[in-house]
């Protein structure tokens, strides 16, 4: 097993697995395709667990790489590989994949071959992404997830799945596009520096880019990755997504997708293009927008009356703390935010499963429906206490840690910024201590909850892991931050550095921009100097 | 000196409870209708706990250390230069609080087995209880902010959980989750002031932070300024100060010794042992001690105000708790932090033995009423009336508590209430010395007022159910005879050198290696002098220490005779029977309306603008163009609609061709 754990091929097999599987749902018949599925998960979960062990702490460097010329001619590769930042997404997906698909056993109960079929697609699609060192290769995985989580809200949905399902493609797709073309104008360029085409991650990160041109790049992927993010104010998909789709996809877009949009930028936007991504209107706007969805969100959740759609506004405000704790770019946020990444898939995927729990037993998503549960599910209601305490960030739980890093690392840089944020720890108790309420307190008044089953031993085992999780990294997240935090600080210096020649000369030299920018389309002044007036830009 | 000090199976401590709290909580589900395990559990790992802590006092007494111990326990979290450990102090100050922790809360932890044997969530109960103490023990513990952090949030979820034990009536969860989310506001402060101390200092480490803020910090500066008043306002949260009291009365929805043990003696006190904790920093910030003592004599004053109008026997404790609370905030607003810590503890024994009382009331109103089948509210006093040839053990373990509380010497709250107001008032603090001074003759009086309701006079609890009204079980009157005399002999710690009595100064000098570096840091700045030193010897009005001692005593005493000879000729009417009170009672009566005017203010609007940024920001304004730019591309899409199969994977397949084919011109 050790040299299975060296070697270049761990990362293969993990991707091979659950696409195998998907073709083992499909070919067998249709009662047995949930137990291949669990079965296809779990070895991928199985497979992956030992990779928190053997991963080299103390380097940057991607490990267990593989690479291998795919589309020679235009210079793609086949190229994986693990750093800090990734493993922690992986484990992440493998985590919450099995869980999702033993949650969906009662829920499924037409097509379930297709269905078991396209999250497993989807699982590839998202292990791909969290691994791909090739552009090209990272777009078709990109492009992978979109369709069976499409297929997923647009057949096993509620009732309003087809609008659900067209607005989430139509939101991503339009973000995917623009990306495509920054990428194919980052390859362009590169070809015009080195005389070769490659789509390779760490060629194009050594090709330099004039400061026009990288904002302008970086707000096309940054948009991609925003809208998936999501970022206000093209987060008004999520909502109608979330609330439609069934407990898996819920679990999966909650769990694992929405962090594809804050990896973009840790992997793609922000070391590409620095300059861009160090610029004061960047940063500003990007806080900004991420500080409102923290405040905006949590207000706009506070007086859902569905819960699904409550849980998904809480996603959009748990987002804005990354985001903000990202661009805030201190070792402390950024280290925080991947955190958080983690944590917001723990616990949101663990509300969604909870509240498909009940809405299976009720068909309801209502939080006016329910009502003193705690009197017949106790466990239950032992387990979204746990859970909506850790998504309040309560100390001792996961949510503590990540939002306490992320706070007051953005506090070294945006003291303004990061207090107003700190609001949000108030109305994230504002609007999840009434739904709660709402849910398992209260008198049980209505006669049909009267009758309900607590959770069975399937739905236990499902909960169980999640609220030991949350204890874990809220009590121990050490071992968690020490796998990042090589990959934080070369993340950091590579951004800063980046960022500096190109800030600290009053004028570029001109014959790179002549080469860079033949045609002289691109706007090459530098940003003005410095971020220390992001704040400004970003405050009230 | 003896060999030095180890803490003493530190993990004891916190383990006792914490697994005490995880047992029952199993129990709750594992064997509910099993009492006699959370019977022994319970009670038992508190007391434990207090076994432990007892020992470790006993080391440090014969030790006597200068230096805070350090007991590292793990790294939690390390992150570029931010370094927090789990680790725990123990102080003289930590070791105190640990003993009135686990010591008071042991003898409620023994109180609730005869207080809620009867209840079906028993257990839930003592697991929820066990941890408070576990959380408890983590506030006073933590060597860091962040720990301390822990600590006051976890403190803050149990005081949720029990104020809405009862959750199946709504007033009660909604009282929770009041509680909880008006914390929250406070808990802001508390991290802004995290986030603050680490740009400045560079850690979180106590120690570390008050030795190097001396040199770090400008005195009265603004980033001292700033830190201790967003330390306060967390302070003002956790501690009901004004203007976030408002959800302690609430809070009394609450099993009765939950209210003695969380929201009188022990997690509201929380702030006033942030502020003496975090003394050094507050010395620097005189501007934030002028704060600190002015909220709390405002807030002192305010409460008793209340108090006096109010019918339900909780929430004239309630209001009577806010008020004392007020009087330790001018304590260690003045930089007299030894005072607030002496009332600290003496206000846990008698305010603790208070509730305890009033519980004990409660519990009888409610066998009695369940025997005859009425349904009145146990909670009102209106309803008693002459309870005390029934109740005589409760009646007078009661009295003691309530001359404790009103400064009636010899009790326990006549010493430390005579430091505060001595304190404030030899400071120069004239306005807080009067203020705090008529705060104790109103205490005298409203307290007086409830014993008399309660115990003298007629009974108004109805006929039948007089007869079956009588003395509780041993196991709750025992605490309350073990609080009577806590209560009695607490204040005999520290006795004033002037007065004609034996000299006893014990919590001075135990404190001082704990409060010297603030003490010292406010001599040398603006503020205030060091005990005794410096400061006038006479009161605002003239007079010296002994005079006013005696004289504020026998104040205090005379104003519950007076109060006692003219109610308890009073005829009350049973609470039914009663009408509201008018002018300037129902003002009170009615708690000057805060509740209603925040509702008003705060709650209302707040709500209108979330539904605002919902409907419209949302679903117009956003939506509304998404699905508008829908429109527009649909007229346009119709056109090429021969193309469309109406299958996404066709979509994309043609998609990836396009991307495929401008690469393709690309390489080319």
């Amino acid at each position: 097993m050790e040299s299975l754990y060296g070697s270049h091929w761990i990362l293969t097999l993990l991707l091979a697995i659950p696409f195998l599987g998907a073709l083992g749902c499909l070919a067998g018949p249709e009662s047995r395709a949930r137990w291949t599925a669990l079965f296809a998960t779990l070895l991928a979960l199985a497979l992956s667990l030992p990779l928190f062990w053997t991963f080299q702490l103390g380097t940057a460097e991607f490990q267990n790489t593989a690479s291998l010329p795919w589309i020679e001619r235009w210079g793609i590769r086949y190229a994986v590989g693990l750093d800090g930042i990734s493993l922690l997404m992986i484990l992440l997906t493998t985590v919450i994949m099995p869980l999702s698909v033993a949650g969906s056993f009662s829920y499924i109960r037409k097509r379930e071959r297709a269905f078991y079929a396209s999250m497993l697609v989807l699982m590839t699609g998202m292990l791909g992404v969290f691994v791909a060192l090739d552009l090209f290769l990272f777009y078709v995985f990109w492009e992978i997830m979109l369709i069976p989580m499409y297929f997923i809200i647009g057949i096993w949905g509620g009732e309003r799945r087809i609008y659900s399902a067209v607005k989430f493609f139509l939101f991503t797709a339009t973000g995917s596009l623009l990306m495509l073309v920054a990428i194919v104008a980052l390859v362009y360029q590169h070809q015009l520096q080195f005389g070769v085409v490659s789509f390779g991650y760490e060629d194009l990160l050594r090709t330099s880019i004039a400061p026009g041109l990288q904002l302008l790049l970086f707000s096309a992927f940054g948009l991609a990755f925003a809208i998936k993010v999501p970022l206000f104010p093209v987060h008004t998909w999520l909502p109608d997504a979330h609330v439609e789709a069934p407990t898996a996809g819920s679990v999966v877009l909650a769990g694992i997708l929405l962090k594809m949009g804050v990896y973009g930028f840790l992997r793609f936007a922000m070391p590409l293009f620095p300059v861009a991504a160090t610029s004061p209107t960047v940063v500003g706007t990007i806080v900004l927008l991420g500080l409102i969805g923290i405040i905006y969100a949590a207000w706009v959740a506070a007086v859902q009356p569905d819960a699904k759609k409550l849980i998904a506004y809480t996603s959009v405000a748990h987002l804005g703390f990354v985001m903000v704790g990202v661009f805030a770019l201190t070792r402390q946020s950024l280290e925080g935010a991947i955190l958080q990444m983690v944590n917001h898939g723990i616990s949101t995927g663990a509300l969604f499963l909870l509240i498909g729990m009940i809405y299976e037993r009720r068909h309801t998503r209502m939080i006016a429906d329910f009502g003193g549960l705690a009197k017949v599910m106790p466990f239950f209601a032992f387990s979204l206490t746990v859970v909506a305490l850790s998504s309040i960030g309560l100390p001792g739980t996961n949510g503590f840690v990540g939002e306490f890093l992320i706070l007051i690392g953005t506090f070294q840089r945006f003291p303004v910024v990061a207090m107003l944020a700190t609001t949000g720890v108030i109305f994230a108790a504002a609007y999840m201590l009434p739904m709660v309420q709402r849910v398992i307190l209260n008198p049980l008044s209505r006669d049909e909850n009267r009758e309900l089953k607590d959770l069975n031993r399937r739905e236990r085992w499902i909960v169980a892991p999640l609220l030991g999780l949350i204890l874990l990294i809220g009590v121990y997240p050490q071992p968690f931050l020490d796998r990042m935090s090589a990959s934080v600080d070369a993340l950091i210096e590579r951004v800063e550095l980046g960022a500096q020649p190109m800030q600290a000369s009053e004028s570029p030299d001109p014959r790179l921009i002549a080469e860079l920018d033949p045609a002289g389309r691109f706007d090459a002044t530098p940003p003005s100097e410095g971020t220390a007036t992001a704040e400004g830009s970003a405050g009230p | 000196m003896s060999e030095a000090y180890h803490p003493i199976l530190p993990g004891l401590i916190l383990g006792l409870p914490l697994l005490g709290a995880a047992l029952n909580g199993i129990g709750a589900f594992a064997w509910r209708e099993n009492k006699t395990v959370p019977t022994i559990v319970g009670p038992l790992a508190v007391l434990g706990a207090f076994v432990v802590c007892l020992l470790n006092f006993a080391a440090m007494r014969a030790a006597a250390p200068h230096d805070p111990s350090l007991v590292p326990l793990w790294t939690w979290m390390s992150s570029g230069d931010l370094e927090i450990g789990v680790t725990l102090l123990f102080d003289q100050l930590s070791v105190l609080m640990t003993l009135i922790v686990t010591g008071v809360g042991g003898i409620i932890h023994v109180y609730s087995v005869g207080y809620m044997r009867e209840d079906p969530g028993y257990s839930r109960y003592f697991s929820y209880l066990n941890l408070f103490i576990f959380f408890m023990l983590i506030l006073v513990l933590g060597a860091n902010y962040p720990v301390m952090f822990v600590g006051w949030e976890g403190v803050g979820l149990c005081s949720y959980l029990l104020i809405g034990f009862w959750y199946e009536n709504r007033e009660f969860s909604d009282a929770g989750k009041k509680a909880f989310i008006v914390n929250r506001i406070g808990d802001l402060g508390f991290l802004i002031a995290m986030f603050l101390m680490f740009g400045v200092f560079g850690t979180l480490d106590m120690p570390s932070i008050f030795e190097a803020a001396p040199t770090t910090l400008l005195a009265g500066g603004g980033i001292a300024t700033a830190v201790t008043l967003f330390l306060f306002l967390g302070c003002v949260g956790k501690s009901a100060q004004i203007p976030l009291f408002v959800w302690l009365p609430d809070a009394m929805a609450g099993p009765t010794p939950v209210s003695a043990l969380i929201h009188a003696a022990t997690m509201v006190t929380a702030g006033v042992y942030l502020v003496a904790r975090s003394g050094v920093l507050f010395a620097l910030a005189p501007f934030t001690q002028a704060i600190v003592a002015s909220v709390g004599v405002g807030t002192a004053l305010f409460a008793a105000s209340i108090a006096v109008q109010q019918y339900d026997i909780k929430k004239v404790l309630a209001y009577s708790t806010i008020s004392q609370l007020g009087y330790m905030f001018v304590a260690v607003g003045v930089g007299a932090y030894t005072a607030g810590i002496f009332h600290l503890m003496t206000h846990a024994f008698f305010k603790a033995l208070l509730f305890l009382g009033a519980g004990a009331v409660i519990h009888a109103m409610h066998h009695a009423w369940h025997e005859t089948g009425d349904h009145g509210d146990p909670n009102d006093m209106r309803n008693y009336g002459g309870l005390r040839p029934l109740m005589p053990i409760t009646a007078a373990t009661m009295w003691i508590g309530t001359l404790a509380i009103s400064g009636v010497f010899p009790f326990a709250g006549f010493f430390s209430k005579d430091e505060i107001i001595w304190e404030a008032g030899v400071r120069g603090y004239a306005v807080l010395w009067a203020t705090a001074l008529i705060v104790a003759l109103l205490t005298a009086g409203y307290m007086t007022r409830l014993m008399v309701m309660t115990f003298h006079g007629a009974n108004r609890s109805g006929e039948s159910a007089r007869g079956h009204l009588h003395e509780v079980p041993a196991v709750m009157w025992i605490p309350l005879a073990i609080l009577a005399v806590l209560s009695t002999v607490g204040g005999w710690v520290q006795i004033p050198e002037v007065l004609p009595l034996p000299d006893v100064d014990l919590l001075h000098s135990w404190l001082e290696p704990v409060f010297a570096p603030a003490i010292e840091v406010a001599s040398g700045g603006a503020v205030g002098g060091a005990h005794g030193e410096g400061l006038a010897h006479e009161a605002p009005l003239g007079g010296g220490e002994t005079s006013w001692a005696v004289g504020g005593t026998g104040l205090a005493l005379l104003t519950v005779i007076v109060v006692f000879w003219r109610l308890s000729r009073r005829r009350y009417l049973p609470a039914a029977e009663s009408a509201e009170p008018s002018g300037a009672a129902s003002l009170l009566y009615h708690k000057w309306y805060v509740d209603e005017l925040y509702d008003r203010l705060v709650v209302r609007p707040l709500l209108a603008v979330w539904r605002g940024c919902w409907r419209i920001v949302d679903d117009r304004l956003i939506d509304g163009t998404v699905n508008g730019l829908g429109g527009v591309a649909r007229v346009v899409g119709w056109t090429g609609s021969q193309l469309q199969t109406g299958r996404v994977s066709t979509y994309l397949l043609i998609f990836m061709i396009g991307a495929l084919i401008i690469l393709g011109s690309l390489a080319f």
